[in-house]
């Protein structure tokens, strides 16, 4: 297998965190700023699953399961505030949920 | 083949970030989640790129199609981003990039060969015993925030009938 150094991992890692908090800054759907949610996270297991293997520990790999375990319970609970949003004010776009600003 | 799984990565997530149609994002979504997967399977943590592909393109994506579907947001497009925002998100980005790049390139972190490095987790044995020691209290605090999590799905999504009236 080719060897393919840490910093590549890193820097994948940040790239794909970037992409995530940009879509998140830059999107006005509630369901795609979501995903890009979900992108920053994975972004965060690629540097912990890399780090933990190019030091030889398991560490890194449990608390993957950890942040895995918590995306999914915020997936959860997210949709559900997105659906009962969408019941009541019939609309996901942030630009109309600005209620609290007026 | 880091680079075949890093290019499905990035893609994935250009995807999701520029597309028009959110179950174009959800696909790409998808896509991008696959390159991790291989990134994972790379990295010797076979069973988080099981578990990634069970939850994540199993459950989650297919819970974000399943909403886009129920709201049918179709008749709800607003007009495309505006400039100001856009250049700032931009130049944001672009600022987290610079910076973990700076950490990367004077970050004197020992660079250890990959070959002599010991591969730990390629059993479930080691899994179970990390999690069952180590991590007991965390595996606990994690089910409770699960059971919180799945009452809290069940309050949100129930008909406020009562609160109308």
């Amino acid at each position: 297998m080719i060897s393919v150094s840490l910093n590549s991992y890193i820097a994948l890692s940040v790239i794909l965190f970037a992409l995530g908090f940009l879509g998140v800054l830059i999107r006005r759907n509630t369901i795609v700023i979501f995903m890009c949610l979900e992108l920053m996270l994975i972004a965060s297991t690629i540097a912990l699953v890399a780090f933990s293997r190019y030091n030889g520990t398991l560490d890194g790999n449990v608390f993957v399961f950890f942040i895995l375990t918590v995306a999914a319970a915020e997936v959860a609970v997210g949709l559900a505030i997105i659906v009962a949003l969408f019941r009541r004010r019939q609309t996901i776009q942030v630009d109309a949920l600005n209620s609290l600003k007026d | 083949m880091f680079n075949l799984f890093a290019l499905l990565v990035v893609f994935g997530a250009i995807g999701v970030v520029v597309s028009k149609n959110v179950v174009h994002g959800a696909m790409s979504l998808l896509v991008s989640l696959l390159g991790v997967t291989g990134l994972f399977v790379l990295l010797d943590a076979y069973l988080l790129a099981f578990v990634l592909l069970l939850v994540y393109a199993g459950a989650v994506v297919a819970l974000f199609l399943f909403i886009v579907m129920l709201l049918d947001t179709h008749g709800d497009q607003r007009p495309g981003v505006k400039h100001l925002p856009l250049i700032a998100s931009v130049i944001t980005g672009a600022l987290v990039v610079v910076g973990a790049a700076s950490f990367i390139m004077h970050a004197r972190l020992p660079e250890p060969i990959l070959a002599n490095v010991p591969v730990v987790g390629d059993s479930l044995k080691h899994y179970a015993y990390q999690l069952f020691t180590t991590y007991l209290l965390p595996v606990q605090v994690i089910g409770f925030l699960l059971l919180i999590a799945m009452i809290g799905v069940i309050v949100l999504s129930r008909k406020h009938e009562e609160a109308a009236s």
